[in-house]
């Protein structure tokens, strides 16, 4: 296959703190795997997105203090370009804070409320700072399979009506711990989840799902050949045991 | 002292000391906090009354990295200054393991021998240290780095750094504060001391690497916003740093490494210039960060008022702590054990590995309690990378083996890691599969590490952590 995407990874330097690194290296590799040549452009504060040069776009979770710098650059730089690349179906994954700026607006526990970008139709709240985290290990059901991370997250995210969950959890708790959903799917190309650990080098038919979306819109092309993926479904199986090891205790 | 209350200490103190032995026998572990817990629940205030008798009060240590083995030169300097120090040698480095450490050192009426040759020397976990500066009232308060660090336990980097601010804001000023001039988190921490500040930085430009690494935490300068221009960095985002917005810079540092060479003989060299002149210092230990924590060191024994022979005695004495870079033969194998919790500290280990002859035989422990932290996303953020081809044998183990063996196969340091999740089993397949006469490095998480030591004490025939020095 002769084939080249381009993937922009937003504020890699400020949003970078839970291993989302390697999701990037996820893509990398498969794509690389594959004779696809995948080029990464890293955009920090102040650069603008040139919304017709990329098929894939990733922005990762940071720390609050650098959150919202992040919430005050998208708007002033990125979000109309991010708005008309996920119109043209490029292909974006925004991954827990990445996930709440690109809602409609980030209400913390104390402070003003930071406006988000309105990707997708959702919300955040945090209730207050002596409410508990969300913090484990999480599976949750994607496909008629199953997605495996750890989240980490203060914040309730609600869904409107033009967005959709992108999975349902089976162990954890996913967007608010309440209606049962994690992430969400603007569309069908744009994707947030609270799942880091990182999400795709354990998740390797959810990146590929991605990779497949993207290549098809750039070279309509959607064949992806097999690749070993035997410690991959070992990592996924471990931590599929580990959450069902905590069911059954719970169980009891 | 009233009378009931000396002896509520006592009966507080003897619990304790049984505590401590029938946790031993009972084999739940080195009695190292367990008796901290029991004394406070007899006594409460114990640690306070405890340390109050220290003649020469107490230095507390504390930061990401680098504790253990800062406040073990630390010991070592302070006893070769002719101190008889009281020192949380085990690691356990809650308020619980200080009141056991003091506890220990006790004689069981509850009296300290010798009180006035005494001084306290106490690591002490980062988010502890505001309750450990109240109970204790150190004399001189040390800190090493600032990295992230199980994110899901101490919250974010910014919440430690806050903790920190607020614990100086309210010490006296007589305490003498150290700090590391290189880690712009830890050298910010001088705006809110009220005494006296003394800083330790490395100065070889030689040791430089080219560029931050994914690991780097401080970026950004918290008063402008800009981000940091470096002329030289060492590890993380340690190094030569500058605010190009509003010039907040590295400040002058009074101790520093102006050589630091790695010797093929295991031994770290570092020439040092302070304030008491020069001083030419070895350690048995691999890696740059283990010179920092010499500067640490260093600095609080100048802090102390200790002579530059003292100190030069003092770390000549030095041996690495349990886990902390340990050497041992087991089974005709050299085995070395080297403790790495996040992502700064197992770069730092890389780097030093990377940096040895030899072919590399590496065990990776990888496991997910409440101690390591139960996140294991930061190995994604470490970079095995540089280790790529480096070695001929590779195994993962722990609770969440896969999840390391697939960020090992990522970083193409082992084609084919072998994956066993039981850390004994792992071990034992090391060893056999480690050639006769080469070397293992093994490294594990904290609660890991615990294990291995264990292990390896059995067929090593090592002493048990809590008997080692």
């Amino acid at each position: 296959m002769e084939a080249s995407l381009r993937l922009a990874h937003l504020y890699p330097k400020l949003m970078n703190l839970y291993g989302d690194r390697g999701n990037i290296l996820c893509l990398r590799r498969r794509c690389q795997q594959r004779g696809i040549a995948l080029t990464v452009d890293d955009l920090e504060l102040g650069e603008t997105l040139d919304p017709n040069a990329y098929d894939l776009i990733f922005i990762g979770g940071a720390q609050d203090r650098e959150q919202r710098r992040v919430a005050e650059d998208l708007l002033g730089t990125k979000a109309e370009a991010l708005h008309r690349a996920v119109a043209e179906g490029v292909v974006l994954l925004a991954v827990c804070g990445g996930y709440q700026l690109l809602g409609r607006y980030y209400r913390p526990a104390a402070g003003e409320e930071l406006a988000g970008v309105g990707i997708f139709d959702a919300w955040t709240e945090h209730p207050g700072p002596g409410v508990k985290r969300f913090i484990g290990n999480v599976v949750v059901r994607w496909q008629g399979g199953t997605l495996v991370g750890f989240e980490n997250h203060g914040g309730r995210t609600y869904l409107g009506p033009g967005a959709r969950p992108l999975a349902t959890v089976i162990s954890g708790f996913g967007n608010n711990g309440r209606d049962g959903s994690e992430g969400a799917m603007q569309g069908e190309n744009a994707f947030g989840t609270y799942l880091h650990g990182s999400l795709l080098p354990k998740n390797s038919r959810f990146a590929d799902h991605l990779i497949a979306q993207a290549l098809k819109r750039r070279h309509n092309e959607v064949a992806l050949s097999p690749l070993d993926d035997a410690l991959e479904e070992r990592a996924h199986a471990e931590a599929l045991g580990l959450a069902k090891k905590k069911l059954v205790f719970l169980r009891r | 002292m009233s009378a009931v209350s000396s002896l509520r200490t006592a009966a507080a103190v003897t619990t304790a000391k049984v505590t401590a032995v029938v946790s031993r026998r009972l084999g739940f572990g080195g009695g190292t906090a367990l008796p901290g817990l029991v004394a406070d629940a007899v006594s409460p205030g114990l640690a306070i009354r405890l340390a109050a008798r220290l003649g020469h009060g107490s230095v507390l240590i504390t930061g990401t990295n680098g504790k253990t083995t800062t406040a073990r030169l630390v010991r070592n300097i302070a006893q070769a200054a002719g101190y008889w120090p009281v020192h949380n040698h085990s690691g356990s480095n809650l308020m619980r393991g200080l009141t056991a450490c003091l506890v220990e050192a006790t004689d069981a009426r509850g009296q300290l021998p010798e009180p006035e040759r005494r001084l306290g020397v106490f690591e002490v976990d980062e988010a502890t240290l505001p309750e450990a500066a109240e109970a204790l009232s150190p004399r001189i308060v040390a800190f090493t780095n600032l990295f992230r660090d199980q994110l899901d336990r101490y919250g974010e980097v910014d919440s430690v750094a806050a903790v920190w601010r607020q614990a100086l804001a309210t010490l006296p000023s007589s305490i003498t504060v150290v700090l590391n001039a290189d880690d712009p988190s830890v050298a910010g921490l001088a705006d809110v001391c009220r005494g006296p500040v003394l800083f330790y930085a490395v100065n070889d430009a030689s040791c430089a690497v080219y560029e931050i690494e994914h690991a780097a935490d401080a970026r950004w300068c918290p008063a402008c916003g800009r981000e940091y221009s470096y002329s030289a960095v060492f590890y993380g985002h340690v190094g030569h740093w500058v605010c190009p917005g509003c010039g907040r810079a590295r400040p002058a540092a009074d101790v520093q490494a102006t050589r630091v060479k790695q010797g093929p003989d295991h031994l770290l060299r570092l020439a040092l210039s302070t304030p008491s002149g020069e001083l030419d210092l070895s350690l048995p230990l691999i890696g740059l960060y283990n010179a920092y924590n010499a500067l640490a060191a260093v600095g609080v024994g100048l802090a102390l008022g200790v002579p530059a022979d003292a100190i030069r005695t003092g770390v000549a004495s030095f041996t690495a702590a349990f886990g902390r870079q340990e050497r041992m033969t087991v089974r005709g194998r050299e085995v070395q054990t080297i403790l790495a919790k996040n992502p700064a500290g197992l770069n730092q280990v890389l780097r030093a590995i990377s940096a040895e002859e030899g072919t590399k035989n590496l065990l990776f422990l990888l496991n997910d309690d409440i101690a390591d932290g139960r996140d294991i996303s930061w190995i994604w953020d470490v970079d095995f990378e540089m280790l790529a081809g480096q070695a001929t044998l590779v195994l993962a183990s722990g609770r969440r083996a896969a999840d390391m063996a697939l960020r090992l196969k990522y970083a193409d340091i082992g084609a084919h890691p072998v994956i066993e999740e039981d850390t004994e089993s792992a071990l034992e397949m090391a060893l056999a599969l480690t050639p006769e006469g080469e070397r293992l490095y093994v490294i594990p998480t904290y609660t890991a590490m615990l294990r291995v030591r264990r292990l390896l004490a059995r067929w090593g025939r090592r002493p048990p952590f809590w008997k080692e020095d």
